[in-house]
């Protein structure tokens, strides 16, 4: 385990009011959930679990033929398609683009591909200014802060945490109450929809057989990104496509109500293309950036390519014990959570940090709530084995495998494994229960033991061992 | 740029080749369940005042011409160019600037006007949805810059949710850039979870449907 990880993780579990946020916030979205799937509201939930997940399955399985689809659908739409390796080639699409239009301003709606790419550092680099506009986002943004979760960005902060940073950053006077800082945002971000050149999107799905991409969202400043500058890009990853419009019945009954709990959200837009002959507004000019940044190197294990069926709902963070302790921050990248400990490891990397994958009990509720039913478990323990595997041939673990050397010799040897046990309950502390942990000089131990021991104990000794119970029944 | 080292590396990691055709999809899921238009009607109504919508059945275009009278008095109102307001007489009710088609005078009336008035394509029974596409009839502004949105519809188009939908529009970019659902106010709970209507969409919504 990285220092990082673990102190992040600390930090977290030592502060209270976060614990308490946290823990609040992600019941309240879980037990949403659960109101608006339950079967006397939804019957057939379950069948479209299931044909969401035959249709991501079909989808990915054969992702070059519906990317070549999409393409041709939004250009036959008059759009654009532009096939990006990473985050470099992204900002540098957005940035001569920016140049050619004599560009300045840049309006984002919420994009968890567009965080992942560090796209508004890249562009800021050249001096291009990039607003979030997502309440969340932005004060995101101005806090200096990446999401805390996927759909409540700032779910960690307090009213009086945003009243500081706007007055900081804002220079407006103090203000706490919640309805009031939201129109402060509402007036700030009115002027710059209105101002804007660009406005940058993320996609929840890339309709192939439409050529089209779909947001979903309750605030609104999805469809004032989309429809009030003169440009509109979306930037998505590859693995967002879905054959057709109509699968859209399957995926946005399920979407919603796996992220807020709501059967739809306030706004879903559908956009294809820039604005046609005769309509009004929306934008002149439209681009796609498709993004691969990895994801074609998860495509090729055919066991972990399930991790692109992700439609980024949350509802796993929401149900995991982990997360609701641990909270967004301590996931050494911007996706927290279970799909966070199945991704990271995939994009980054399985040494990046190698604790990742073992931070889970196993629990599977997240398996239980995914609405397009990745099997996160079953991918946790694949990846536990490639940690496992890189560390061997590192030999990174030789204490490790010493250790379980000595416990499969002791298991082998049953004399000496129940004289090992008699010494181990002989020196057990008697007193005060008996557990463990207070056994004098324990805790004075390894750091690998110690940091064992400060989170759990083994409970004490039985008087008498089940070898014992077994010869004397 | 990257296009064909993209496209490449996906056929190389799932084994496939240029141009093949892949398996069939699977078939796309649509149940249309069959509801009585009263039913749709009172769907609708409810799931809109559910997110706290406000909602008007009309009987004749006359009564709610008469409706949005009076919820826009004192008020300044711009309407899209949906004949169905003109029939209902809703266009030219006075105060409301209606007939705009230039993209900059559009935006600027619809930014500093209190109601944006719209008819709207479909409404969905099972979620209290309005489904907008934009057209020279719709413009998106109009339902989305003002503070308040009011959308007259006949109960003819309510249909019962988003499968019938998808049924009588499998492909709805053949008619237009831009299909929009609209499901209640916006709203956001970013801070502390507290629900706020109004951040930057139209914080009021109304749904008069007519006969």
């Amino acid at each position: 385990m990285s220092v990082q990880f673990d102190q992040k993780i600390h930090e977290t579990l030592s502060n209270a009011n976060l614990q308490l946020a946290v823990y609040t916030a992600t019941g309240r979205l879980k037990d949403k959930r659960i109101e608006t799937v339950a079967a006397s509201v939804l019957p057939d939930y379950q069948e479209l679990r299931t044909q969401a997940n035959a249709l991501k399955k079909h989808t990915l399985d054969n992702l070059d033929y519906y990317l070549e689809q999409f393409e041709r659908n939004v250009e036959a739409h008059g759009g654009k398609v532009v096939f990006c390796k990473d985050g470099t080639e992204v900002a540098d699409f957005v940035l001569s683009l920016a140049k050619q239009k004599q560009a300045h301003l840049i309006v984002k709606s919420k994009s968890m591909t567009t965080e992942e790419l560090d796209l508004n550092e890249r562009l800021e680099h050249h001096q291009l200014e990039a607003v979030e506009t997502d309440l969340g986002e932005y004060i995101m943004q101005l806090a200096h802060q990446r999401p805390y979760h996927i759909v409540a960005p700032a779910l960690h902060l307090t009213r009086f945490d945003v009243a500081e940073v706007f007055t900081r950053k804002l220079g407006v006077p103090e203000e706490t109450v919640i309805e009031k800082q939201t129109m402060i945002a509402r007036a700030k971000l009115r002027e710059k929809f209105l101002a804007a050149d660009i406005g940058i999107s993320g996609a929840n799905f890339l309709v192939a057989d439409s050529g089209a991409v779909v947001l979903v969202e309750n605030e609104g400043n999805a469809r004032l990104t989309t429809s009030a500058p003169r440009i509109h890009i979306a930037v998505a990853g590859i693995e967002k496509t879905i054959p057709r419009a109509q699968d859209l019945a399957t995926f946005l009954k399920l979407l919603g109500r796996s992220g807020t709990g709501q059967p739809l959200t306030v706004y879903t837009s559908f956009l294809s293309g820039p604005r046609r002959e005769g309509e009004i507004d929306g934008p002149e000019e439209f681009y796609v950036a498709l993004v691969d940044n990895g994801r074609t190197k998860l495509l090729a294990d055919r066991e972990k390519r399930q991790s692109l069926y992700c439609i980024r709902c949350g509802a796993c963070l929401n149900t995991c014990p982990v997360y609701r302790k641990i909270g967004g921050h301590a996931f050494p990248w911007v996706y927290s959570g279970p799909i966070g400990a199945i991704i990271t490891p995939q994009f980054m990397g399985t040494m990046h940090e190698p604790a990742l994958p073992f931070a889970s009990s196993l629990c599977g509720a997240c398996a239980e709530v995914c609405p397009v039913k990745i099997d996160i478990p079953k991918v946790l323990l694949e990846l536990r084995s490639e940690v496992k595997k890189t560390e061997t041939r590192e030999k990174l673990n030789r204490w490790e495998k010493l250790g379980f050397q000595i416990f499969a010799w002791l298991m082998r040897h049953p004399r000496l494994y129940e004289m090992a046990g008699k010494m181990a309950s002989a020196v057990a502390p008697s007193d005060n229960g008996g557990w463990i942990r207070t056994a004098p000089g324990l805790m004075d131990l390894a750091p690998p033991m110690r940091a064992w021991l400060s989170q759990r104990d083994l409970p004490p000794p039985p008087a008498k061992s089940f070898r014992q119970m077994w010869r004397e029944r | 740029m990257s296009r064909d080292h993209v496209l490449h590396r996906v056929r190389t990691a799932l084994g496939r080749g240029v141009g093949q055709e892949p398996p069939p999809a699977p078939p796309a899921r649509i149940r249309i369940p069959e509801v009585e238009m009263e039913a749709r009607v009172a769907g609708l109504l409810a799931g809109v005042a559910a997110l706290a919508g406000k909602t008007h059945r009309a009987a004749t275009p006359e009564d709610a011409r008469q409706y949005v009278a009076e919820a826009i008095a004192g008020k300044t109102a711009v309407a899209s160019n949906a004949p169905y307001l003109a029939e209902c007489g809703i266009a030219s009710l006075p105060g409301v600037r209606t007939g705009v088609t230039g993209k900059d005078e559009l935006r600027e009336l619809c930014a500093t006007c209190d109601v944006g008035i719209t008819s709207a394509d479909y409404g969905l029974a099972d979620t209290g949805t309005l489904v907008m596409l934009s057209s020279p009839r719709e413009a998106r502004m109009v339902s989305l810059l003002p503070p308040m949105h009011i959308a007259v519809l006949p109960r003819e188009r309510i249909l019962t949710g988003l499968d019938e939908l998808f049924s009588l529009l499998p492909h709805p970019a053949e008619q237009t850039s831009s299909m929009v659902l609209i499901t209640g106010p916006s709203r956001t709970a970013d801070i502390e979870q507290i629900l706020v209507r109004g951040v930057h969409g139209p914080g009021q919504i109304t749904i008069v449907v007519v006969g």
